[in-house]
């Protein structure tokens, strides 16, 4: 189990990750598919799992999970700690993911560089932070909280936004560089967001795969998305298009070992159709993960 | 602004999506800000279609989906996770149709059904080790997946129907409220009605009442000999349908 050793807390200004790195190649763990996973060895090197699907007292889906993680290492990623919370992490939330993670042993936990809830309002949705020193502060601080409280160092997934506030301080890239140098915490980089985050807001993606910390990546994200109105939308119900291919196959010489998933949440097609997909990451992404092994 | 000013601020755009909430964050942020007015209304609405096909079934798409919005606007998430946002719905739905019971009854069937689906896992009682019990002192530890309702309509008619693929039979009220029983063996649901004696007796034993004042009970409501015949069937068709996970001994009163 890749766990944690004690350590100080963030203002150490600590540097070192300990998160152990794995290379391969997996999939989402999906409810049409969970049949496939329970009755045959699937061609993945891990599955990831949204963490909060399975945060119950009991029942079914833990069954599953718990047969899944007989024949796969799992991943665990969640879309609720909301560590951009400026009020803080809710506790319960935070024993019921400990709990999880006690059980599964995972591979890795994640989230998300956002916010969903403020006071007792949980809005589900993955909201943008301004990247300002006082957010920066204080995602650190919840991140430090949520480590302790997990006992193990977590990734954290930059997002798609739709909002750039001018009063950011610094880029996106720039923050999760100091949240990784502070906390600990490594990266989950979609390739998704960056694609969909650099068009809605005018930056450079290539620039953006520069600047972050590429030794704190251990997990990559790969999705589709959709034309919205006036913005692109980070829907996942789509086969990963070229741009983001292009961005995949750019970054991964810069990475060591890294585990690379298909993520797909809406329109979710048969398991045949998402293994050919991951059978073009595993083109684009071997060469690189052979060069960092 | 501060951090915590502009989250307050965004989740009053996202309850109310008002001109004065987008004024509050920024007027150049209003593409943005309605990409996520439309993901929040959209997200709620979607959890609710998840956890209440049956009742979107007998309402019609249409009616549901104004149901969903007027819940959307009334009552904000406050749960950590999605698959709470439900729990209120039913109640949504009483308000809206006074006049027919069984939708509301309908959608509490189902988030009862929802929750015993990952209510806590737990044992069964064996049967041979029932030889051992001392009746005189045992309480009956009931499952952690019981949920229990009063119902006045024939919804328990009207969940099976849907359930089958049948044509559901048309809404009914009942001459007298039934009770509704909702519990999981292994990884099914099951659903059913209870008389008003087995209800009762139930709730008795919910409460931690012994074994022995439960056939008290039942034999001051229903005399000597039927109280301890019911008292008896209840045993058996509880332990039948594992419905009870432990029978423990009470604790004696201190002399």
């Amino acid at each position: 189990m890749p766990g944690r050793t004690s350590r100080p807390g963030y203002f150490s200004e600590m540097t070192r990750m300990t998160i152990a790195p794995f290379a391969g190649f997996g999939l989402g763990l999906r409810k049409p598919h969970y049949a496939a996973f329970l009755e045959g060895r699937i061609e993945v090197d891990f599955v990831e799992a949204i963490s909060e699907n399975f945060m119950v007292d009991g029942g079914q889906p833990l069954d599953i999970l718990r047969r899944v993680r007989a024949d796969y290492p799992i991943a665990l990623h969640g879309v609720s700690m909301s560590v951009g919370s400026a009020d803080g992490l809710d506790p319960d939330y935070l024993e019921r993911l400990r709990r999880l993670v006690d059980m599964i042993e995972p591979l890795f936990v994640s989230d998300h560089l956002s916010w969903s809830r403020i006071d007792r309002f949980n809005s589900h949705d993955l909201l943008p932070l301004p990247y300002t020193r006082e957010a920066l502060d204080l995602v650190c601080a919840n991140i430090d909280r949520a480590q302790r409280a997990l006992d193990r160092d977590m990734l954290i997934e930059n997002p798609s936004s739709y909002l750039d506030f001018a009063s950011a301080d610094m880029t996106e890239w720039q923050f999760l560089g100091e949240l990784t140098r502070r906390t600990g915490c490594g990266l989950l980089l979609d390739v998704n967001n960056v694609f969909v985050s650099a068009a809605n807001h005018g930056f450079d993606p290539i620039a953006y795969l520069e600047g972050i910390p590429a030794s704190r990546v251990r997990q990559i994200h790969l999705a589709g998305h959709s034309q919205g109105e006036e913005l692109l939308i980070d829907t996942h119900d789509q086969d990963v298009p070229v741009g983001v291919w292009d961005l995949y196959a750019h970054v991964m010489p810069r990475l060591g070992p890294v585990a690379t998933m298909i993520e797909r949440d809406d329109r979710i097609p048969p398991l045949q159709e998402l293994l050919d997909e991951l059978s073009v990451a595993r083109r684009l992404g071997t060469p690189s993960l052979r060069t960092a092994a | 602004m501060s951090l915590l000013a502009l989250q307050r601020d965004v989740g009053t755009w996202l309850r109310d999506g008002s001109n004065a909430a987008a004024e509050a964050i920024g007027v150049g942020y209003r593409p943005g800000l309605a990409v996520y007015l439309n993901n929040y209304r959209a997200q709620l609405a979607a959890g609710l279609e998840t956890s209440f096909p049956l009742t979107r079934m007998w309402m019609g798409d249409d009616a549901f989906q104004e149901a969903t919005i007027i819940h959307v606007d009334r009552v904000p998430p406050s749960g950590w996770t999605l698959d709470a946002y439900g729990r209120d719905f039913p109640m949504t739905l009483a308000a809206l149709y006074p006049d027919h019971v069984e939708v509301a009854e309908l959608a509490w069937t189902e988030w009862a059904i929802g929750e015993a689906f990952v209510a806590p896992d737990h044992d069964i009682v064996d049967a041979a080790s029932l030889s051992a019990v001392d009746w005189g002192r045992a309480i009956l530890r009931l499952s952690p997946t019981i949920r229990i309702a009063e119902v006045s309509t024939n919804v328990f008619d009207i969940w099976l129907a849907l359930t089958e693929d049948r044509p559901p039979p048309p809404a009914q009220r009942l001459s007298e409220w039934r009770t509704l029983l909702v519990w999981r063996i292994g990884h099914s649901c099951q659903v059913r009605p209870m008389n008003a004696p087995e209800a009762a007796a139930l709730g008795q034993a919910r409460s931690g009442a012994t074994f022995a004042q439960l056939c008290d009970i039942l034999v001051a409501a229903n005399g000597e000999e039927r109280g301890t015949a019911l008292a008896g069937a209840f045993l058996g068709q509880w332990l039948a349908e594992g419905l009870i996970i432990e029978i423990a001994n009470a604790v004696q009163p201190a002399p």
